[in-house]
């Protein structure tokens, strides 16, 4: 963190820290140990319906031209030779190689375990993934698919996509991924209820899940960006999130029409970085749907280097959640080893 | 387990520009000597690299080119609109297929980063000159009479912080409405000027209707004196500028200045701080804070003032200063050694007075023109660097504790060209924005521009607009 220079004469006698106008809010948050995030952090922030609506509401808004122009602004920064090997390297490490259809067999399942587990076949320095994103029932099959490799295995849950069932059943589902051995749930939240202005049914549901998940398995929390709509919304929603226990906040499902987006990304960023100022706790994003390209990627990556900063940057804080990524990333590594363009012959398909 | 993510060097290529050993006087259509055949020369500021050598104008080269446009006044004028039309659209559009070239060319010769070159000044030139083309069949419906004149020859004197896009604003109108020009460079940034010369021929623009008479303060003050001027515009100082109200005080020649100013970036307590942060970024550090309307007083809602500073600092260390040819530097060099010292000077005086200063840590290059990002709290309207002019990277923090004590302070400024208001709430938005003297008034973004908007100061900041329609009325006979 940087030196803070106290204000001059203008400043208040016996005021405030670096963040005034939060710390206040969060006296008790900060004092908060890291690792028990289910109880809630924030009593006096989550006691009521409408005092955690005063504090969603109470957080700085977002200029959307701002923030946007921002996006773009750092997506034109220019990544090459030895930054951008890096960086598709980094990248392919954070993938969450992701098979969400209703198609999916233990099959198509085990090719993916088996690609995520070593992405090019013809290049063994390739890193792998950080994970496989299956439904709960694949579960097992993934589970057995990377085995003793350190890719971990995610599972969707709570009725995903549309999180559109009771909380016995999404805690069902949950239960299920994690006794399968599941080790990342990613769970959607009640889009329905955020809308309507229930924040408390939402924060109380990814805190009945995170409880679900135990010790074991990390929380991913999907938003569903394109649903929330405004970026205020998804501001509110990270820190609803963030405070509920969530390990990882999540753009969206890739199931509707706008995922995730620079922008969007940013912001979440923006989230991250300021709870673990405010709090001490440091928290994962994942955009998922929508990133294809190395080039895209690479852009994300630059966002969370001036954004969140290098602390991210690392698949225990940063993924992707994407399937047709990994083969770009590869081709381009191919390209910067060889000097020569890669085809999609020259990956393998699954 | 973090590892720093370096961004190798990406530096854009020198091949696409070729810059001759020297260059004249572009006078008639040619390229000519100075009469006593002086030159200077020019440098790059973010190397002390010598780029060329240019021609030195005196009183004799600034009479030939006057004499130049006087006579291609008599048929430039009497083109129909719709032909002058052709010229600036075809000169437009060759801008853009040398943008490239040209951006390389200016971040060279200025030492602003190919970023901004590339992203901003280029295309706002091509812009304007695309807007003003748009302009020139239509005068009579511009609201200044059924059939409204030039004035005749335009002396203009342009300075180096923008130097293509401030001869983009200055001779798109002109040619537009019918008059001809003769336009000065700054003496450290020519180089942008003559290549427009060129494109100019390119275009096959009649000769005479654009002339380029490069030189210092004298050759400036030679046009401008010049008796067959009928039009001044000068974009520069304050200082140069109220020397040069003087010297037309009692001809019949038409002026617009566009000077220096101090603007004021105010920040509410309800403002989206993360964008409001970046929109501070951009009002002082955009082109290394060497714009006349930069936000360089940041006023600071009390109440966040601790929480915004921290933040801003934080973003500061994230500025990448270095190479301006490097595709991702923030921060390029100081024009000149001259602006150099007078940014120190500056800084040093707000130290000693009392200022605490603070700057993001970064390694300056050894050879170049180079300051830090730097910001100072604990600055009162009582400290020099919260009145006058530093035109370089240094932003001054002031706080304030209610909307009407922001807008006192705001305008407590001898200058008027620019301020920024940031808030969610769209009535104070509009309350404030309605007190203050100022020419250009952002909200919730701060240094963008546009050709159809105007643009020009109140008070000491100048008179005149340029862009948009109203930028029509300083080259027509109203």
């Amino acid at each position: 963190m940087l030196p803070i220079v106290p204000d001059g004469s203008d400043s208040a006698p016996g005021s405030r820290g670096v963040y005034s106008r939060y710390a206040r809010r969060y006296a008790r948050l900060v004092t908060m140990p890291t690792h028990t995030p289910a109880a809630s952090p924030v009593p006096d922030v989550t006691a009521s319906e409408s005092t955690l609506r005063r504090f969603l509401h109470g957080l700085p808004g977002v200029d959307a031209v701002g923030l946007e122009a921002r996006a773009a602004a750092l997506g034109t920064r220019s990544i090459k030779t030895t930054a951008k090997a890096y960086a598709l390297d980094l990248a392919i490490s954070m993938v969450d190689l992701t098979t969400l259809e209703g198609a999916d067999t233990p099959g198509k399942v085990r090719a993916l375990g088996a690609k995520a587990v070593r992405p090019d076949p013809a290049d063994r320095t390739a890193p792998a993934t950080a994970a496989v994103c299956v439904y709960p029932d694949m579960v097992p099959v993934a589970k057995e698919a990377v085995a003793g490799s350190g890719v971990k295995v995610a599972s969707v849950a709570t009725a995903f996509p549309a999180g559109r069932a009771s909380l016995a059943v999404k805690l069902a589902d949950v239960r299920e991924a994690v006794a399968a051995g599941a080790d990342e749930v990613d769970m959607v939240i009640d889009r329905g209820a955020f809308l309507a202005g229930k924040y408390l049914k939402v924060y109380e549901e990814i805190a009945a899940v995170k409880e679900a998940c135990g010790t074991d398995a990390r929380l991913k929390v999907i938003f569903e960006t394109g649903e929330l709509s405004t970026y205020d919304n998804i501001r509110r929603a990270s820190w609803l999130g963030m405070l509920a226990g969530a390990d990882f906040i999540k753009t969206s499902t890739g199931k509707v029409a706008v995922n995730a987006t620079p922008a969007n990304t940013l912001l979440m960023l923006e989230a991250v970085r300021d709870f673990r100022a405010q709090t001490g706790i440091q928290v994962g994003v994942k955009p998922a749907g929508g990133i294809r390209t190395a080039k895209d990627a690479l852009k994300f990556l630059v966002l969370v280097n001036e954004t969140a900063g290098a602390d991210w940057l690392d698949s225990h804080w940063f993924r992707f959640g994407a399937s047709s990524l990994l083969n770009d990333l590869l081709m381009q590594r191919q390209k910067l080893a060889t000097g020569r363009y890669s085809g999609p012959d020259y990956v393998t398909v699954d | 387990m973090a590892s720093a993510f370096e961004y190798a060097p990406a530096p854009e290529s020198r091949a696409v520009v070729d810059i001759a050993p020297s260059y004249g006087l572009f006078i008639d259509g040619e390229f000519t000597e100075a009469a006593d055949g002086k030159v200077f020369k020019t440098v790059s500021p973010s190397s002390e690299e010598v780029l060329s050598e240019v021609a030195e104008a005196t009183e004799a080269d600034v009479d030939r080119a006057v004499a130049a446009a006087r006579k291609a006044f008599e048929t430039w004028s009497a083109l129909p609109g719709a032909e002058r039309a052709k010229y600036l659209f075809r000169i437009a559009r060759i801008v853009q297929e040398r943008s490239r070239e040209l951006a390389v060319l200016e971040t060279l010769d200025n030492g602003k980063p190919i970023k901004e070159t590339r992203d901003a000044d280029l295309p706002l030139v091509a812009a304007h000159f695309f807007y003003y083309a748009g302009w020139a069949d239509k005068l009579e419906h511009a609201g200044f009479g059924p059939a409204p004149r030039p004035l005749g020859v335009a002396g203009q004197v342009i300075p180096w912080n923008f130097p293509l896009l401030m001869l983009a604003w200055k001779i798109a109108p002109a040619l537009a409405t019918g008059n001809t020009v003769v336009l000065k460079p700054a003496e450290t940034t020519p180089l942008s000027a003559l290549f427009f010369a060129d494109i100019c021929r390119q275009a096959g623009l009649p000769k005479g209707v654009v002339n380029i008479v490069t030189g210092d303060g004298r050759t400036g003050a030679a046009l401008v004196a010049h008796p067959g001027v009928d039009k001044v515009a000068f974009t520069g100082s304050t200082a140069v500028g109220k020397e040069i109200a003087r010297t037309l005080a009692g001809t019949r020649k038409k002026l617009t200045l566009e000077l220096g100013g101090k603007g004021a970036n105010i920040v509410f307590d309800d403002a989206p701080i993360d964008q409001a942060v970046e929109g501070i970024v951009s009002g002082i550090f955009f082109n290394q804070g060497q714009v006349c309307c930069a936000g360089s007083r940041l006023l600071v809602q009390e109440s966040i003032h601790d929480e915004l500073l921290d933040r801003l600092k934080r973003r500061l260390t994230t500025l990448r200063l270095g190479d301006p040819l490097d595709k991702n530097t923030d921060i390029g060099a100081i024009n000149s050694a001259e602006q150099l010292a007078r940014i120190t000077a500056l800084a040093d005086q707000g130290e000693a007075e009392g200022a605490e200063r603070w700057s993001a840590p970064c390694e300056l290059p050894s050879a170049g023109y180079w300051f830090a990002p730097t910001l100072f709290t604990g600055v009162t309207q009582a400290h020099t660097i919260a009145r006058d002019e530093i035109f370089g990277p240094v932003l001054s923090v002031l706080t304030f504790r209610t909307p009407d004590e922001a807008v006192a302070k705001a305008n407590n400024t001898p200058y008027g060209l620019s301020a920024g208001i940031w808030t969610e709430k769209g009535s104070r938005i509009l309350a404030v924005a309605n007190k203050l003297r100022a020419g250009v008034i952002w909200s919730n973004t701060f240094n963008k521009f546009d050709p159809t908007s105007p643009f020009g100061g109140y008070k000491e900041s100048g008179f005149g607009r340029e862009g948009g329609r109203h930028g029509l009325e300083a080259y027509l006979d109203v």
